[in-house]
């Protein structure tokens, strides 16, 4: 069919661009959401490659500063007024200037590790071989070349193989040495501890309940103590042997402008030299960091290593969350459908469960707060802990309230999903069940719920999702920026309901916000946002997935 | 199988055992259902709970009275910080500590040791300084302090009083003259008295200690001057605990302030008449921290008064507020130690406590018909102690907690102390201990207003305008993918979302400014550009049929405009902006830029609830029954006209309770704002500055506050306001989407 010409003025008369620009916003929101997604995923996943480390030789400089080395972070191209603004000279008659910023790293020689320099300024770069990086314990990280390894303050001779293959046997050597350190630290002597915690804390309930000095159990008590403190110095003796043996060796380096430094090994993460590293030891490299990054514990405040205790503190809550909200909300749901009388009051109700699931999860906190944490907790603390008072165990923010407030936060979840569910189930199975006899509570039992579990696992896995990237509420009934344990360990009760814990979005909160290098920290909070988008992206598609497949199934019966 | 029919004993009680698990699985449900459903409601009755010790009145306990043991009559009443030990002074310059539980006295002592003197005046200083000022007969001034040392033998507590002179006797000028009024202040080494003779002569004397290195003593300088006052009668004076300001009150009813920050030369700052309508001041009293007093009156008005500094800085005495009146003439006035709070007494026996700053009166009653001739509260204003013209001293506890928090005062400008005119603001803590917190709600809500303003500017359009062409132009196969990545964008934790815009989107914003806001244009411009050029190819040309899928052809469009926007942006930032538009603004335009500012927030909480609205309106469009459309198009009209006139229309209460239903997203918001504001509590439409929410304020200081303070309560409160104005919101959208379910199920 041959459509007529239409002129301007008629083609804007036909609705046609009204069509168009509501298809423009949609593309719009399609642009916002994937390039949101693909900003956290190239800034998350950029950030555990090996960055190759240049060296600007700078123009006009003495000696001491002639060079710079480090890992390349931006560029940019600026107005040459706003540059002389901040004081930095800038050719007459210039009106734009190129420059780029470096990550320069030496915390602890220049004092700051990010630096902004001028194209103009820099007469060359290129990528030296021999330098090489290091991830430290504190400072940030160090770019330099490595000259030699001294041991115990005596200078070693460089084996025939190179400097570089004896330093990464010296660095597993550290890496061992610290394991067990750590597991002393942690492990063992945190389980002593913590059992001459409860020493004192018996002694303490003794003393309250004002049993006389005489009594066996003090002198039990004793004899205990005596011998957990015996072992407790043994394994200090383990320990500062072990801090003698870690520090034996020193590595020599030098800054790009030939300071010397001396780095134990101690003191260092992990070194690597860039430059010299092939495709395949880059793509090692880079599972290594992602790997260092979900297994590991932070460092310095946070803002380097791991996130793995706010993984597992995470889970930990939502694992919790999980158990308390399950029962409840489909007992709720099941009586909201199938007992409850199906008149105003119940179309009341249904309608403010339903609208809870919008009420802002900042109330959530503050109830939590103020009911389970003073009210509960405090009481709980009265009853059976008087013994620790004044310190409260239960009267403070802690692992338990933080699941009890999500629990109650995503409860309507949970019922809107299973009481949908049940909805769904036709009426002709359930007559079916009645009349062959069964009872209500066997018809519910055996057929009717069996048919309602997708539908509750759905609720479950969105009030799951909802959970896990719930911050607001958190931060007033128990997340910390940094748990000295885990919540979960070997020392009765193995699980510690009372315990503060950390977690994936207040990490990010925290690292973003809180931290005093946030220009360091970046990368890795996109890493963390990366991490935490995945688990709930996941949570949710498997939520969506259930849902059709559970569609399908009772179109199927309806028909 | 015959067997089988017979209901055998087994059978039986197999049925019975069947309906018992019956009973007990409904009883379960049921209790399970209720508990639950009783969980979520107690959120409300909790938080209401929390909050309504504010809006409670204060309440008093019964009066107890101690016999009169003196002939004396009482110059002045005070309770030291437990309110266990009384002391009183009397006209015969007698002090007495007294114990509040038994009454059994303590401690009796003389001021006036010789007998050539007798006491002529008495005031007070500030009440935390506890001083006590006594001018003699013969012209001479003497300066107490009761201090309470506090032990703890056997870790009981144990408070024992005494009587410190803080300065030998000091004499006020050579004629001996008695001393008629006196007033003065000490703190630390400084130390003002001013004292009127019977003549009405005025004398300010500055005393301040001196220690030296070398020989351990101390020398005391004096600095003195005098006004004269002839022919009029002083009724009053008073020095503020600064010893800057002095106030003198005559019998006419005029008050003048001097300013005696030099005591060698005082300087009138301002005269007022403190009464008005013929009404006689009675006597006037400094609230705690001394920058305001309350003046009463014969026929029992109250009122605040304090300096307020103009543009030109110069101090006038300003009525600031006035309070309930009493019944009778006001007698006597006694301030809180602490709060801006003071009680009255009244000449029909009536006491009250009131509450400046919140300008309320928290409590009124009858004491016994006893009228108080003095009056003191004790430091923390738990409990007040007053005597009775027939010498008898009665004290009763005060339940107090809340005084300030009032209705007006959490959501009206308030005018507080130094303070140049009435402000809304929000200020719940500081630094310094005499501090009065600042509890506007206003500017938090209206945070919470802007940020949803702003956002709700943002994701309107976009929402639903996506959801009529995903629910009635897109293809069934692009929907399906449509639809649920824009839902999955809700699953984005918003502090993700928050921090992307405070650390990623904010300091782009901040660079690229004309770039966005070009892009505002250059888009639509673009998107019918393209639209148009598209109708011009020739049919022949078109491999394949764009409708349904003009959104996915556009999102390079967009891309494109989107880029030749920042490029253009640059360009003209470069030439005409000196290469920051922002900078420019503020430097020229005098507009403000905060880098994390509201648009910043607007784009943010906007991109988190575009998928609610979006999600609902589309269910709503997509729901119109096919019906409808169908009779429309047959009746001629293009498929624009029918979306507008007829889809659009049978949808709109859907999509107003989508919009609804975001709000209530965004005025919860909080991670969002807490990480994209510099959260200052600022009132300002400015939309390139910060604002501090009612969500994110709670965030930040509900760990702090002290619980059961009035802080946590009035945090509470928020929480509460909150839920209610989201609850109202999401209820009214739930009604108005069930009504339009079964409009279209019944067509």
């Amino acid at each position: 069919m041959e459509r007529k010409r239409q002129t301007f003025r008629e083609w804007l008369r036909g609705g046609d661009p009204g069509i168009w620009l509501t298809a423009g916003t949609v593309s719009f929101s399609l642009i916002m959401v994937f390039g949101l997604l693909f900003l956290i995923m190239v800034e998350g996943m950029g950030h555990f490659w090996p960055k190759s480390l240049v060296r600007f030789q700078m123009l006009d400089a003495t000696v001491s500063d002639r060079f710079r080395l480090g890992e390349m972070v931006d560029r940019e191209t600026v107005t040459a007024d706003q540059v002389r603004s901040s004081g930095i000279e800038v050719a007459d008659g210039q009106e734009l200037v190129d420059r780029t910023l470096l990550k320069t790293g030496n915390r602890d020689v220049d004092g700051f590790d990010f630096y902004w320099f001028l194209d103009d300024h820099v007469q060359s770069r290129d990528f030296p071989l021999e330098v090489f990086t290091a991830e430290r314990e504190e400072w940030g990280n160090f770019y330099g070349t490595a000259l030699g390894i001294e041991q115990d303050g005596k200078a070693i001779t460089v084996p025939e193989n190179g400097l570089w293959p004896e330093i990464n046997i010296r660095l597993e050597r550290k890496a061992s040495i610290k394991k067990r350190i750590k597991q002393i630290e942690k492990k063992e002597m945190g389980g002593v501890n913590y059992r001459l915690e409860r020493l004192r804390l018996r002694l303490r309930k003794l003393e309250l309940a004002s049993v006389s000095l005489s009594d066996t159990r003090y002198s039990e008590i004793k004899l205990e103590r005596n011998e957990l403190d015996t072992l407790y110095a043994s394994l200090s003796g383990e320990l500062s042997a072990l801090y003698k043996k870690i520090d034996r060796d020193v590595l020599v380096a030098e800054t790009i402008n030939g300071n010397l430094l001396r780095l134990p090994f101690s003191t260092l993460v992990n070194a690597f030299q860039p430059n010299k590293m092939s495709l395949f030891d880059k793509v090692s490299h880079y599972f290594m960091k992602m790997a260092e990054f979900i297994l590991d514990e932070p460092r310095e405040a946070n803002t380097e290593g791991g996130v793995f205790p706010a993984i597992f503190g995470t889970v930990m809550m939502v694992l919790l969350m999980s158990v308390i909200v399950t029962p409840f909300g489909v007992i709720a749901a099941i009586y909201l459908h199938e007992y409850a009388y199906q008149g105003k009051v119940t179309r009341i109700i249904r309608i403010a469960v339903n609208n809870l699931a919008g009420v802002p999860s900042i109330v959530y906190g503050v109830f939590g707060l103020g009911f389970f944490v003073y009210i509960v907790g405090g009481s709980i603390d009265k009853l059976l802990f008087p013994a620790l008072l004044p310190a409260p165990t239960f009267g403070t923010p802690g692992l338990l309230w933080s699941s009890l407030t999500l629990a109650l936060l995503t409860v309507p979840v949970v019922i809107v999903a299973t009481e949908e569910g049940l909805s769904r189930i036709p009426k002709n199975i359930r007559e079916g069940s009645l009349a062959l006899g069964a009872t209500k509570a066997e018809t519910l039992w055996r057929t009717v719920l069996p048919m309602a579990t997708p539908a509750m696992i759905t609720g479950l896995i969105l009030a799951v999702a909802r959970a896990a990237g719930e911050v607001a509420p958190l931060m007033m009934v128990g997340v910390v920026k940094l748990a000295p344990s885990l919540p979960l360990d070997g020392n009765f009760p193995y699980l510690h309901l009372d315990q503060k814990f950390m977690h994936l979005g207040f990490h990010i909160y925290d690292v973003g916000f809180q931290s005093p290098n946030v220009e360091a920290a970046r990368p890795l909070v996109y890493a963390t946002s990366l991490l935490l988008i995945v688990i709930i992206v996941v949570l949710n598609l498997t939520a969506i997935v259930v849902r059709n497949r559970l569609r399908d199934k009772y179109d199927g019966i309806d028909t | 199988m015959q067997n089988s029919l017979l209901i055998t004993e087994e059978n039986r009680r197999f049925e019975k055992f069947r309906l018992l698990k019956d009973r007990i699985f409904s009883y379960v449900m049921g209790l399970g259902g209720v508990a639950v459903i009783a969980a979520i409601t107690l959120i409300f009755v909790f938080l209401f709970y929390s909050v309504f010790p504010l809006f409670t009145e204060a309440k008093v306990g019964d009066a107890k009275y101690y016999a009169p043991e003196s002939s004396d009559d009482i110059l002045y009443l005070a309770l030291e910080e437990y309110a266990e030990i009384g002391l009183k002074v009397k006209s015969s310059s007698g002090y007495t500590f007294f114990d509040t539980g038994s009454g059994d006295n303590l401690l009796t002592g003389k001021i006036l040791s010789e007998n050539t003197s007798s006491l002529t005046a008495f005031s007070k200083g500030d009440l935390r300084s506890r001083v006590l000022l006594l001018g003699t007969s013969n012209g001479y001034a003497h300066v107490l302090r009761p201090d309470y040392a506090i032990s703890y033998p056997n870790d009981l507590r144990k408070i024992t009083p005494r009587m410190t002179s803080l300065f030998d006797p000091v004499l006020v000028d050579d004629s001996f003259a008695p001393i008629r009024l006196i007033t003065g202040q000490s703190v630390e080494d400084e130390t003002t008295i001013v004292t009127v003779s019977s003549d009405a002569y005025v004398s300010i004397l500055g005393l301040s200690v001196e220690s030296s290195f070398l020989e351990e003593e101390t020398s005391v300088s004096v600095e003195r001057s005098a006004l004269n006052f002839e022919g009029k009668t002083i009724s009053q004076v008073a020095v503020d605990v600064e010893q800057r300001n002095l106030y003198v009150l005559f019998s006419d009813g005029t008050l003048e302030l001097y300013d005696v920050t030099d005591k060698t030369a005082p300087s009138l700052i301002d005269r007022v008449k403190a009464a008005s309508g013929g009404a006689k001041v009675t006597t006037f009293e400094f609230l705690s921290g001394g920058l305001s007093i309350i003046i009463g009156d014969n026929v029992g008005n109250l009122s605040q008064w304090f300096p307020v500094r103009d543009k030109d800085n110069i101090y006038s005495l300003v009525r600031i507020r006035e309070f309930a009146p009493m019944e009778g003439s006001v007698v006597t006035i006694a301030a809180e130690y602490d709060r801006k709070g003071f009680s009255v007494g009244d000449s029909a026996g009536n006491f009250a406590m009131y509450h400046a700053t919140a300008e309320q009166r928290v409590y009124f009653g009858a004491r016994d018909g006893s009228v108080a001739s003095s009056m003191s509260m004790s430091p923390r204003a738990d409990a007040v102690i007053f005597g009775l013209p027939d010498r008898k001293i009665g004290i009763f506890e005060v339940y107090n907690e809340h005084p300030e928090v009032s209705f007006s005062g959490l959501w009206n400008s308030v005018w507080y102390e130094s303070r140049q005119e009435p402000l809304f603001i929000w200020q719940s803590s500081a630094s310094n201990n005499d501090f009065e917190p600042k509890f506007s709600l206003t500017p938090l809500a209206y945070g919470t207003l802007k940020a949803t303003f702003y956002s709700m500017l943002f994701a309107i359009p976009l929402a639903v305008l996506g959801a009529i062409y995903t629910a009635y132009f897109m293809t069934p196969r692009m929907r399906a993918v449509v639809k649920p990545s824009l839902e999955i964008m809700a699953a984005l934790p918003t502090v993700i979302l928050g921090f992307l815009a405070g650390l990623w989107l904010a300091p782009l914003l901040e660079k690229k400014l004309p770039g966005f806001t070009l892009a505002l244009l250059v888009m639509p411009l673009l998107v019918i550009l393209a639209a148009y050029l598209w109708n011009r190819i020739p049919e022949s040309w078109k491999r394949f049929n764009l409708e349904g899928w003009e959104a996915l052809f556009l999102v390079p469009v967009l891309g494109l405009a989107a880029w030749l926007s920042l490029i253009m942006g640059d360009f003209i930032q470069v030439t005409f902006f000196n290469g920051s538009l922002t900078h420019w603004m503020s430097t020229e335009m005098g507009i403000t830029y905060d880098q994390r500012n509201s648009l910043v927030v607007g784009m943010a909480i906007g991109f988190a609830v575009i998928p609610t609205i979006f999600s609902i309106s589309e269910d709503a469009v997509f729901g119109v029954p096919r019906s409808l459309t169908m009779g429309s198009l047959a009746l001629g009209a293009t498929t624009w006209q029918t979306a507008l006139r007829v889809v659009l229309l049978t949808a709109s209460p859907g999509i107003f309770s989508a919009i609804m239903i975001g709000m209530g997203r965004a005025v919860g918001e909080t991670m969002i704002v807490l990480m994209a504001t510099g959260n200052t509590p600022i009132m300002d439409l400015n939309i390139f500055e910060g604002f501090r929410a009612l969500s994110a304020n709670i965030a930040v200081e509900m760990p702090e506050a002290e619980v059961a303070s009035t802080h946590y309560r009035i945090l509470f409160l928020a929480a509460l306001v909150l839920f209610l104005v989201t609850f109202i919101v999401n209820t009214i959208a739930e009604v108005v989407r069930q009504r339009l379910r079964e409009k279209y199920s019944s067509l």
